[in-house]
């Protein structure tokens, strides 16, 4: 059993913990959650993860078909194609594999495919940069996948499964981000749970809608924006009621998973906090958010803080899509200044999580000033002191001024 | 026995009615691949003329599961299709990707090839109108030198077209063939032998297009068979690497000529200004793949 310590951390008197990469980690969720397809094109720092399944397909210890195939925008038609009969279908990317992908990411959403991917991310080219930020996966917000970033090794293992049964409860995609090489690459205490468990926990998938001759159905023809009649003169939905439909499922995914989450906890004896976790909240007057790794590398900013006589705090951003807006909005309620880190950037504007967390709180009638920074971008370090450092320019800023504080670089150096 | 209208058989896969165009010759071939498939198969389509012929959700006219996918994925989704029925024990359902010429030629190529590469389970059709004539008549690959387009408006296209089943049959595929909707017998039995084949099979079938080509809906037939009887068209099958002239291809080469290019050609609206160069080099095209042709046929 693992005993909670603080937020981000565990320790464990479990022998059957190894000690894994976050590659590892995925690869081993996938194969308890029994994956029937599997597609799969190197990219780094993604590619250990499909090594280590063509691995456990080739002996024998997990029955699915591995497709090696010539790109990513192939390996995500291999799933759809897979996914459309009714099998369970898994692959992995990052950044420019993503990317390429992009059209298929919209696809599968659009159809409506409870497909789970692995994210790993890192840097955009051009430049070239194969390290981590999380431009890759925030560059597909608006595709109407689930995105849930993780912290560590075990909230990676433990979110591919939950993931699935996410998706195929709501026949929504999920993206399970994680940061590469911070997670990707480092060894950590992982407990892998028994095939056993993780069966009472998910079960076979059920597919709603199943191509075969035996009965008929033409799957994404042309549809037009208003309703129209079937052949029997039923009025059948429009485009624009189809993506209300995907839109309103995404919205309703909210309370999904942090149901999947509590299940989990209640079958593993281990949760992630559902939407997002959080660190000293409860008398915190400033925040530290961010999403991933970056999040747990806040704790340590904020113990620094706290010795400093900072009542100070950790969100840690699991859900990004749906964006648990009044869930975050109420645990940030009574602090006095949200400082929002994003290792991504919308560009000519500012972080997107800043970005959302600024929309959450609108039109409240109290709510903390929301300062945002820029880090970690191609992979550039940031060390918990910069994010005092940070912190501590916009305490100081609220000092000074008030309204609308710009967005800040971290450990630029232009 | 080669099939014949006579001895196909009578059930119906297509609806009455659809959306294609007036004479569209693939409708002719979708008839005659479902009948060849016994109605037991998964389509795999992108955006193509066979998208709008299959009609707008929530209506079909087909009665034939289709799962329409992206523009450049076909033969990736229909592999992910074969590897699905696979795992759960679906063999028994034919996997047929079919696209248009620019869904094969240009955009789907990286995805044929490399399903192709594999030797997926997928039986691949390409119905070859020459050119992306559900968006207007824009070239391919796959539009022969000469032919006006909107996107070669003036001149006509300036390259002979792309040679898509040399390509595949350099994937050392098991089964490479084409086929005409003019000559529906032949392109019956060549699916009915695809289909109890296994790994890649691709067929490449010429598919007379009204409105992109500029000729009269009634006369598709008729263009089909000149197609092939001037030789612009061959008809054949590779079997494991063996390749046979089939159907009129085989006793065009037996006995007889082939008719001038200028012949098929001159019906065609999207000739109507080419240069006798044009023309000149279209046939010396002809005439050099038909003596290559005639020299790989064997009995």
């Amino acid at each position: 059993m693992l005993r909670k310590n603080k937020g981000a951390r565990t320790v464990t008197t479990n022998p059957d913990v190894h000690i894994i990469t976050g590659n590892k980690a995925a690869a081993e969720a996938a194969r308890l959650c029994r994956v029937q397809v599997i597609a799969a094109y190197p990219i780094t720092p993604q590619s250990s993860v499909v090594e280590n399944l063509a691995k456990y397909v080739d002996s024998g210890v997990l029955d699915a078909e591995f497709i090696a195939v010539e790109s990513e925008h192939s390996a995500m038609s291999v799933l759809i194609g897979a996914s459309m009969v009714g099998a369970r279908v898994f692959t992995a990317t990052s950044a420019n594999g993503l990317a390429y992908m992009c059209e298929q990411i919209h696809w599968v959403a659009g159809s409506r495919l409870p497909i789970v991917m692995g994210c790993v991310n890192r840097a955009l080219a051009a430049p070239w940069n194969v390290l981590n930020d999380q431009q890759d996966s925030m560059s597909m917000r608006d595709a109407g996948w689930i995105q849930i970033f993780c912290r560590n090794n075990q909230e990676i293992l433990d979110t591919f499964i939950q993931a699935f049964k996410i998706a195929e409860t709501t026949h929504l995609p999920v993206m399970v981000c994680y940061d590469g090489y911070i997670l990707s690459h480092t060894v950590m205490p992982v407990e892998v749970p028994t095939q056993e468990a993780v069966d009472a926990f998910l079960p076979p998938y059920k597919p709603h809608t199943v191509l075969d001759p035996a009965a008929p159905r033409n799957i994404n023809p042309v549809t037009l924006a208003d309703p129209r009649p079937n052949a029997d003169g039923v009025l059948c939905h429009g485009y624009m009621e189809l993506r209300h439909l995907h839109h309103a499922a995404l919205r309703e995914a909210i309370d999904t998973i942090v149901a999947v989450d509590n299940e989990f906890g209640a079958a593993f004896g281990r949760s992630w906090g559902g939407l997002y976790w959080d660190y000293l909240r409860a008398d915190a007057e400033v925040l530290l958010m961010a999403a991933g790794s970056l999040a747990s590398e806040a704790t340590a900013a904020v113990d620094a803080l706290r010795e400093a006589g900072v009542k100070a705090g950790v969100i840690g951003l699991r859900a990004y899509r749906p964006f648990p807006d009044d869930a975050v909005a109420d645990a940030v309620a009574a602090a006095k200044v949200v400082v929002v880190f994003d290792k991504s950037l919308s560009y000519g504007y500012e972080g997107p999580i800043c970005a959302d967390l600024r929309a959450a709180l609108h039109g409240r009638a109290t709510s903390p000033a929301v300062h945002g920074y820029i880090g970690g971008l191609g992979g550039r370090d940031i060390k918990a002191r910069e994010l005092v450092a940070a912190t501590c320019e916009s305490i100081e800023w609220m000092k000074k001024n008030t309204g609308r504080k710009g967005t800040g670089w971290v450990n630029l150096q232009l | 026995m080669a099939t014949t209208a006579l001895t196909l058989p009578e059930t119906e896969y297509m609806l009455p009615g659809n959306r294609a165009c007036a004479g569209c010759g693939l409708g002719i071939a979708f008839r005659h691949i479902t009948k060849a498939l016994d109605g037991k198969c998964i389509f795999v389509v992108p955006a193509s003329c066979l998208t709008v012929l299959g009609g707008m959700y929530p209506t079909s006219s087909v009665t034939v599961p289709i799962m329409n996918c992206a523009f450049p994925s076909t033969a990736a989704s229909a592999s992910g299709v074969a590897a699905g029925l696979k795992v759960l024990g679906r063999e028994d359902t034919t996997v047929v990707a079919m696209a248009g010429d620019g869904g094969t030629a240009d955009i789907g190529i990286q995805a044929l090839s490399g399903a192709a590469e594999r030797n997926a389970n997928i039986l691949y059709i390409c119905y070859d109108n020459e050119g992306y004539m559900n968006t207007g008549t824009q070239r391919s690959g796959s539009t022969p030198l000469g032919a006006k387009t909107t996107t070669s408006p003036a001149l006509g296209k300036c390259e002979f077209p792309k040679d898509v089943p040399a390509i595949l049959e350099a994937h050392h595929i098991p089964y490479v063939a084409t086929a005409s909707p003019s000559y529906p017998g032949d392109l019956y039995d060549k699916v009915k032998k695809a289909k109890d084949l296994r790994g890649t099979r691709y067929m490449h079938l010429n598919a007379p297009c009204p409105s992109g080509w500029q000729f009269a809906p009634k006369d598709t037939v008729e263009l089909g068979r000149l197609a092939v009887e001037t030789g612009v068209f061959l008809l054949y099958e590779i079997e494991d690497g063996v390749f046979r002239l089939t159907s009129r291809s085989r006793a065009l080469a037996k006995q007889g000529a082939l008719k001038p290019v200028r012949e098929f050609l001159e019906l065609q609206g999207r000739f109507s200004s080419a240069a006798d160069a044009a023309i000149d080099a279209v046939q010396e095209w002809v005439n050099q793949r038909w003596k290559r042709a005639i020299e790989r046929h064997a009995e």
